[in-house]
């Protein structure tokens, strides 16, 4: 049995293990199979619909592009003039390179549960691989598109990222469904590898519909000196969304970042968290989450630190924010030490907008519609610490863009 | 017709009366000075000319520039040409001082892509002496010194180029020499825009650039004694507030000579 066979085998075994968190979802429901047909070039409305969770479908100041409608990979190329990066599709890149079984499903295990199970035994496998080669530096961000263009659809993909030593690599992914699609499941396994003194930003961007579970499942390995910032945003409604990636610090003076911006409405239901296990000296997280909560929508934001090593130091910092009566946020930080010399804190507060500060604004000629937007789009500051400054244009303009309709 | 005109007025906040048969009429461009110890109610006029919530009209009418304001929402009030400089203005996270000048202008928000360079907050700031470079895209309040927010509060009066100001301790933990500063720029605008003028203060320092027509010292939720601010100054200076406590509502003066020691340890 070759190492495929076996984690395949593993897989099998858990499909019926239910995950630790967020509501069960009945997987026999969605179709495996996609409508959509190979296409050689993007529709104009898939494109416009991608165009809102940060996709430049021109691929301009991007250094490559992954492209995923349903189970066809459309597009994995980086720009002829960028040298020293790799963009393929996960499967292609299994039957290419063996050596692929260093990584795959070592950074989240394959029998976590029963969606680590489907994206392995899926019938059509799919999902990224973006790797620099030692000491490149990109500046332009690859992106990647992961899109449900059939109503009903499962979608499970599987991404791999290697950023090589002293490598420095910015990716964009931006998640959605084609605006007819109102349901489906898509399941996504990402698997970061940081090593030595290399850095990668990583902002995703979800734009799911009403009805589509979402169920990422996120492992970063990071090496000495290396560096992971992740940049999660989702403005739009889902029926229910759980993730909680972790990193695992395992190099000297390695680091993590999250930051998290999450404006949950209607009936959505997200839990979603983030974990820093730090056990090498002088590794270092950071997590700030910004939660709106609006409509009825139910937000769990969760965050765990782990401090495995002296010398160790995380800060988790939690807002939430009501806009009404009926939604709900609960924050569950959570700080575990596990040996001397662990620095671990949390800050979290949650409530509705401050009566003097809504009244100040109207004070100065705003109605109260408008203030409360005002508060809200300052609430939800993109200002995301380490990011690039054209980075950090790039997602105050995506977040403007997801941002019109809800504001 | 008077510009401000307060007749009557009996407001309750949580079940307290704060405000107790109150009445003040200010014509066009008059600048009328307000004084009392703390807790006779000052701010809570002005947050009740506002019409922030909590603060419930039981009694009285307020009408300016010939509208009765007590149904009106706060921005539909303010609209009409009022602006407040407030004694503690809140800390508003992300959301920048400029956007809030430029609000108070009737203006958008700051669009780099329409406007590379901002142009309506930057002079302002200058004007009220807060470096612009540093101050534009500071987050309203936060880390504001006391001086700070007081000249930030100005800065969105000038913007907003109102019939009457309403300034709620704009001296209060000033020093002296931005003290001259702020009174010199409030003197020239008021001067400049035929702006009337409510100003609420514990000191004399900044009443000559102000030139005022009238003073009133407030007690127990009224106005107690009105007149020549200089005489009216001079004689608080020298006897403190006592004397106006014996023309306060009846079962107000006990719990107000409480509040005055605190008060005389204040000044
Ligand atoms: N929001 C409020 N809640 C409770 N009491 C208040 C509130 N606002 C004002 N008060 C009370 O009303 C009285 C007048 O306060 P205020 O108008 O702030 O006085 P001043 O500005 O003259 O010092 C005080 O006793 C104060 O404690
Ligand atoms: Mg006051």
């Amino acid at each position: 049995m070759n190492w495929k066979e076996e984690l395949n085998k593993k897989a099998v075994g858990v499909q019926d293990k239910s995950a630790l968190l967020g509501p069960d979802v009945d997987m026999k429901q969605f179709k495996g199979q996609a409508l959509t047909k190979q296409a050689f070039q993007l529709p104009s409305d898939v494109a416009d619909r991608a165009k809102t969770v940060g996709i430049n479908p021109d691929e301009e100041s991007r250094s490559g592009t992954f492209f995923q409608l349903d189970h066809s990979v459309i597009l994995a190329c980086r720009k002829k003039e960028i040298e020293g990066v790799e963009v393929m599709g996960t499967p292609q890149v299994v039957e290419q390179y063996d050596w692929l079984k260093d990584y795959y499903w070592k950074a989240v295990a394959v029998d976590t549960d029963k969606y680590t199970a489907e994206a392995e035994t899926h019938q059509h496998p799919g999902g990224y691989f973006i790797r620099t080669k030692p000491g490149v530096r990109l500046t332009l961000p690859v992106q990647a598109c992961l899109f449900i263009g059939t109503q009903g659809l499962l979608q499970a993909v599987h991404n791999i990222i290697i950023a090589e030593e002293n490598s420095e690599l910015h990716i964009i992914t931006g998640c959605t469904t084609h605006p007819q699609v109102k349901n489906g499941m898509h399941i996504g396994i990402s698997e970061f590898y940081i090593k030595k003194g290399a850095t990668v930003t990583f902002t995703m961007i979800h734009g799911w519909a009403e009805d589509v579970e979402v169920r990422p499942r996120t492992g970063v390995i990071i090496e000495e000196g290396g560096t992971f910032i992740s940049n999660y945003i989702c403005f739009k409604p889902v029926k229910s969304l759980q993730m909680y990636p972790t990193s695992y610090l395992v190099g000297e003076n390695s680091r993590v970042r999250y930051h998290t911006l999450i404006y949950g409405m209607g009936n959505s239901l997200l839990d979603v968290g983030s974990r820093a296990v730090l056990s090498a000296r002088g590794a270092r997280a950071e997590m700030t989450s910004r939660i709106i909560g609006k409509n009825s929508a139910r937000i769990i934001a969760r965050g765990h630190l782990v401090g495995e090593f002296p010398e160790t130091k995380a800060h988790l910092d939690c807002r939430g924010l009501l806009l009404s009566s009926t939604a709900q946020i609960h924050s569950v930080p959570e700080l575990e030490a596990k040996t001397q010399g662990c620095d671990l804190s949390h800050e979290a507060a949650v409530g509705k907008i401050e009566e003097a500060q809504l009244c100040y604004l109207m004070s100065r000629g705003l109605n109260e519609d408008e203030a409360t937007a005002l508060i809200v789009r300052g609430f939800l500051d993109p200002e995301v610490p380490g990011l690039p400054q054209h980075l950090k244009q790039e997602v105050r303009k995506t977040i403007e863009l997801t941002s019109e309709k809800v504001m | 017709m008077s510009l401000l005109a307060i007749e009557n007025l009996s407001v309750e906040v949580e079940g307290k009366k704060v405000l107790n048969g109150f009445n003040l009429t200010i014509e066009k461009g008059e600048v009328h000075v307000l004084m009392g110890p703390n807790g006779s109610g000052k701010s809570s006029l002005i947050m009740t000319i506002l019409g922030y919530p909590g603060y419930k009209v039981c009694a009285g009418a307020i009408t300016f520039d010939g509208r009765e304001l007590n149904s009106m929402s706060i921005n539909e009030r303010v609209k009409l040409g009022i602006s407040i400089a407030f004694q503690t203005p809140p800390e508003i996270r992300g959301v920048k001082l400029r956007d809030i000048i430029r609000i108070s202008g009737g203006k958008s928000l700051w669009n780099p892509q329409i406007e590379p360079e901002e142009e309506f907050a930057t002079p302002l700031l200058k004007k009220v002496g807060l470096e612009p470079t540093q101050f534009r895209d500071r987050d309203i309040g936060v880390g504001f010194s006391g001086g700070e927010r007081k000249r930030s509060e100005l800065a969105q009066i000038f913007a907003s180029n109102p019939k009457i100001m309403i300034l709620d301790e704009p001296d209060s933990g000033v020093d002296i020499d931005s003290l001259k500063t702020i009174g010199i720029d409030l003197g020239e605008y008021i001067k400049g825009h035929d702006c009337a003028c409510l100003i609420v203060t514990h000191y004399r320092h900044i009443l000559p650039y102000l030139n005022p027509t009238l003073a009133h010292v407030m007690c127990g939720g009224k106005i107690v004694k009105s007149g020549s601010p200089m005489e009216i100054f001079t004689k608080i200076e020298e006897k403190g507030y006592c004397e106006y406590l014996e023309l306060c509502p009846p079962g107000i003066k006990e719990e107000i000579e409480k509040g005055l020691v605190i008060n005389n340890t204040e000044f």
